[in-house]
């Protein structure tokens, strides 16, 4: 009895596993590769079209932008994902960049801090230990609390990226989350730090950027500096497969607004 | 019914084993890629820049846990005296109840106080950008130890036979000199073994001093933001990629740490076996 139980079980396997192998009629499978910085909008996106279309399977397999994009060029991938602008390079290798969402970064400090607008260049300076004290911005005689995300954080590669300061920052302390950067600058008035645009709260004031308050409208319209594009990428002449073709549709529909907007990113359009 | 009991007994060696194994399976990868000296030795721990060097970590966990044990032991230590050879009944009977009630109070609890009370106060204090640092790590751990030492302590001058008491104050020996000539060194390895469960628990901590240390891979220096090898894990364990050398690297750093406590923990043993043949 025991013995034909085992073979009735193994012969059972061999069937699901012989299906598994079997071409999907319907569906498909889409395989999207690169930025690690997009894995929450990928997230939220995924989901939502796995509720659309059940039948459509999304990979995603986070790399880093740049190995996105030449998993693409080379046909590893269906699509690409890059948490930056194309290089002319890539865009000669046919890359075709579908900007999905943007991505915003607020300067944050204590609301009691006299400091309200900051240049791109002095961000640097505080953040890579120049700049100690908040007298040489004009504000109190101070010294410059730096707060940051630790290694490894989105927000904190977006950051040290637009700004220009990529593994050169000089933190005073680092935090787990954004909620504890957020926290941890309104208890303390002598604190700057980052957060996404979507987490910052009226405990916090957001610094004005060359002149410009950080919002969705100024993300959107470019003139807020510290922002990055979400782009997914295709390349040109190579038609998608149905199912990529109708992932990247829904992507870009107004559809996925929400849905971006609730990952903490900018829908563009 | 003893298959029971001898089910239940397994159960805990099972775990025991099972997280042995598995710490140094997933700890050992990281430490092959990086290099065994590389990884232990190396001064910088930045990963976005590949560099995975856990010195700074464990001279942090050694400072902070020396430190704790610099302040928490003398206090602890004439906290048991006063405990078990001074204080009237009544009040050693408001004070017991009050150090219990101190090993119950959760570890986040402890960082909680630390982050909204003693690190604003270090900042104003020492005029520091932020008052998160070392120095704010070894006093809520101070404070944190203080229970198992008290408490330990405690017992081990009450166990201390109550004629060597008596014939050190027949010859003419004042209270004190008693205390501290007689019932401490009767008590010692008693003592010494609150010390070491006192390490025990420092170098284990994460929830508290996470809060308060501020969490920079700096080299430790009393002022500065630490990262301890706790912290180190618990921070970047988020956000590390699946099957990345950050995610393995953290394993890593978990079978340092777990090596730590096994060191300690046998220490331990010695220490109370030691005190059972004595």
């Amino acid at each position: 009895m025991k013995k034909f139980m085992t073979l009735a079980l193994a012969a059972v396997l061999m069937v699901s596993a012989l299906a598994g192998c079997l071409p999907q009629q319907k569906g498909g499978t889409v395989n999207t590769d690169g930025s690690t910085s997009m894995a929450d909008v990928m997230g939220a996106l995924t989901e939502a079209f796995k509720e659309k279309e059940p039948d459509i399977t999304v990979n995603y397999s986070g790399t880093g932008s740049g190995s996105g994009i030449s998993g693409v060029l080379d046909g590893t991938c269906d699509i690409g994902l890059s948490s930056r602008e194309l290089k002319q390079e890539e865009v000669d290798q046919g890359a075709v960049a579908h900007v999905v969402a943007l991505d915003g970064v607020a300067v944050v400090v204590n609301p009691k801090n006299t400091v309200t607008n900051l240049t791109t260049q002095q961000i640097a300076d505080i953040f890579t230990g120049k700049i100690t004290n908040w007298l040489d911005l004009g504000g109190a005689d101070a010294p410059i609390a730096v707060y940051g995300r630790e290694d490894g954080s989105g927000t904190r590669s977006a950051f040290e990226e637009i700004v220009g300061v990529e593994g050169a920052c000089v933190y005073t302390n680092e935090y787990g989350s954004t909620g504890d950067v957020i926290g941890n600058v309104a208890s303390n008035e002598n604190a700057i730090g980052y957060a996404s645009l979507s987490a910052v709260n009226d405990t916090v004031a957001a610094v004005k950027v060359n002149g410009v308050a950080p919002s969705e409208a100024t993300v959107k319209d470019g003139s807020y500096t510290i922002q990055r594009p979400f782009v997914m990428v295709t390349k040109d002449g190579v038609e998608l497969s149905k199912a990529a073709q109708a992932f990247l549709d829904f992507a870009s529909s107004e559809e996925a607004a929400e849905y971006i907007t609730a990952a903490g990113a900018v829908y563009p359009n | 019914m003893q298959v029971l009991f001898t089910l239940c007994g397994l159960v805990a060696v099972g775990f025991v084993l099972l997280i042995t194994i598995y710490l140094v399976i997933s700890g050992i990868p990281a430490i092959r890629e990086i290099g065994l000296f590389q990884f232990l030795f190396g001064k910088t721990w930045a990963a976005s820049q590949d560099q995975y060097g856990i010195l700074p970590l464990i001279l942090t966990s050694i400072y902070g846990t020396a430190g704790a044990i610099v302040i928490g032991v003398p206090i602890g230590f004439f906290t048991a005296v006063f405990l078990a050879k001074v204080a009237p009944k009544k009040v050693a009977n408001v004070v017991r109840p009050a150090v219990s009630l101190l090993a119950g109070i959760p570890s986040v609890v402890y960082g909680l106080v630390g982050m909204c009370v003693l690190v604003p106060a270090l900042r104003s204090w020492l005029h520091l950008p932020a008052g998160d640092s070392l120095l704010a790590a070894i006093i809520v751990l101070a404070i944190m130890i203080l229970p198992s030492i008290i408490s330990l302590s405690e017992t081990a001058l009450e166990a201390v036979p109550r004629e060597y008491e008596e014939a050190s104050l027949a010859l003419g020996a004042t209270k004190l000199e008693t205390y501290f000539r007689v019932s401490a060194p009767a008590a010692k390895s008693g003592i010494a073994a609150a010390v070491v469960l006192g390490i025990g628990r420092a170098i284990g901590e994460a929830m508290a001093i996470m809060m308060v240390a501020g969490n920079v891979a700096n080299m430790p220096a009393l002022t500065k933001s630490v990262r301890f090898l706790t912290t180190g894990i618990s921070i970047e364990l988020n956000y590390s990629q699946d099957g990345s050398l950050q995610r393995q690297a953290l394993f890593s750093i978990g079978l340092v740490l777990f090596l730590f406590i096994m060191l300690i923990n046998a220490f331990l043993n010695l220490v109370l076996k030691r005190e059972k043949e004595a």
